[in-house]
């Protein structure tokens, strides 16, 4: 059977994720409250999986608990700390406990992390952790040998519409589509402009994509993730205007911004839904939902 | 050619292996170590009056012409009798020469250098690891550029996400290397090699420790 996120994404509807990140730690209390809060405000959660290569609970067992709370899990899953091995038990634990989504990526490198002296796995990429799945689902495991009970997953890819060079990138998009993968994530996008020429390119591709909204939270934050974060390049009139926002009213104003692109996005039907990333600022996501006029809640 | 690229260790590092050793032969190595300026004769020259300094008794230094080939048995038997007063030898070569030196000597050897990468001067004091000998060689598909080595990730099927304006996430100063094989796939109007999924890599092209016999 489907997964309910699977199923929005087929219905054709505007459809909205959002993610959260596990703690550092064992205290559960507030990922538990974000899920609550955001559970039945959009049709899936991801749970990143050791973001930027820092060590935290395991995105399993933030899936796990969406699970138990009542919505609907995207687990994330790199390649970066677990081989062909581990990856594929963790996919079997997670379909046996009733998790249907999953988002393979490559995994940021570990010196960028907090452990940055441990052993890089990378034993597969993102294409062939999608390919993967794809092999479990057919009742065979990554060596050939029949699986006693299978799986089947909505799986899902990344991509990074205004990298430079573009050209390795979409290479890389096509491969994964090849390899399987249902639905595509974006890095952030800011200009819609450009946003609307990769759309032209990728609407040949029989794939769901969801647009990458980053909430913009200053515009020193802006500034950063122009200079720091690759394939990220938010315009000059974005910054002017998180700098011009009243004291103290700067993330005001970005949810404000990342409501009217969502808006945007779903009037002008540019793509088929957006993946909200408010790091660090979960709870603000209702807000953004409301700024955009558009709620899927009653949907699912 | 290729070469062993090597970096000095860090003091601190270096001091807390020869705690307790006093008297010290001092080995360097003519070949990548000099090049690398790591292990060559004014390293080796520079390190005993360092040890002198610390109070250390340096019994004798040599700079071999090759430090993981053969002939290095016979030039040790010339110092012999230098070489019996140490406690032990610091030896300032790559750590195939460490281990050739070991293997003959009945004595405790202190690598002075760390062994970074096998590599080859690409500019002037610049070096760049070449192989990592994967034992499944993949560079027939992506112009003769290799990812396993030059990807920092190892990825076989193009570019990950962190990859900026060419150079790769962890270094402004490293080229990612899908972006180097792009390029060069599209001069040789290849691009499809590119394009091809590549399966997983067998990492057991020679399960470690390589061994390998003729016929």
């Amino acid at each position: 059977m489907a997964s309910s996120f699977k199923k929005a994404l087929d219905s054709g509807r505007f459809v909205v994720t959002c993610e959260v990140a596990p703690p550092k730690g064992t205290h559960l209390a507030k990922v538990a409250h974000h899920i609550d809060l955001l559970k039945d405000q959009v049709d899936a959660i991801n749970v990143t999986d050791h973001q930027s290569s820092v060590m935290r609970f395991p995105s399993l067992g933030g899936a796990l608990m969406i699970k138990e709370q009542g919505g609907e899990p995207i687990l994330q899953m790199t390649c970066r700390d677990r081989n062909r091995l581990a990856l594929q038990a963790d996919l079997l634990f997670a379909y046996s406990r009733g998790i249907e989504n999953v988002l393979c990526l490559t995994g940021d490198s570990i010196v960028l992390g907090d452990h940055k002296t441990a052993k890089s796995v990378f034993d597969l990429d993102s294409c062939q952790l999608l390919a993967a799945i794809r092999g479990l689902e057919k009742g065979k495991d990554m060596a050939g040998n029949d699986l006693d009970g299978g799986v089947a997953f909505c799986a899902g890819a990344i991509v990074t519409p205004e990298a430079e060079p573009l050209e390795p990138q979409l290479i890389k998009f096509e491969k994964k589509i090849g390899a399987g993968a249902e639905f595509i994530q974006t890095q952030a996008v800011y200009d819609l402009e450009k946003f609307k020429t990769f759309m032209d390119y990728a609407r040949q591709f029989k794939v769901k994509i969801l647009a990458g909204i980053i909430l913009l939270t200053s515009a020193p934050m802006a500034r950063f993730m122009n200079k720091n974060i690759a394939g990220v390049n938010v315009p000059q009139p974005l910054i002017d205007e998180l700098a011009a926002a009243p004291k103290g009213g700067a993330l005001d104003k970005g949810i404000e911004i990342a409501g009217r692109m969502i808006s945007r996005i779903r009037e002008e039907k540019l793509c088929d839904g957006v993946h909200i990333m408010a790091i660090g600022k979960e709870e603000k996501v209702p807000e953004i939902l409301q700024a955009s006029g558009f709620s899927t809640a009653g949907h699912s | 050619m290729i070469r062993s690229i090597t970096q000095a260790k860090p003091e601190a590092e270096l001091a807390r292996l020869m705690e307790g050793l006093d008297r010290l032969f001092v080995v360097g190595c003519g070949t990548c170590v000099t090049l690398t300026r790591t292990g060559g004769q004014p390293q080796v020259a520079a390190m005993a009056e360092n040890l002198a300094r610390q109070g250390k008794l340096v019994t004798g230094a040599v700079v071999v012409p090759v430090a993981c080939d053969h002939l290095t048995a016979e030039i040790l038997d010339e110092h012999g009798a230098a070489i019996k007063q140490a406690d032990a030898l610091l030896i300032m070569t790559c750590a195939f020469g460490v281990q050739t030196i070991a293997r003959q000597l009945r004595k405790m050897v202190i690598p002075a250098l760390d062994t970074l990468f096998i590599g080859k001067e690409t500019g002037p004091g610049r070096f760049d690891e070449v192989c990592t000998q994967c034992g499944t060689c993949i560079i027939g598909e992506t112009g003769g550029i290799c990812p396993v080595t030059t990807c920092h990730k190892g990825l076989v099927n193009g570019p990950c996400g962190g990859t900026n304006k060419g150079k790769c996430e962890i270094d402004k100063e490293k080229d990612c290397a899908w972006t180097l094989i792009y390029f060069r796939l599209q001069e040789l109007g290849r691009l499809d090699s590119m394009k091809r999924y590549q399966k997983p890599r067998n990492h057991q092209g020679e399960p470690m420790p390589g061994r390998f016999r003729l016929g």
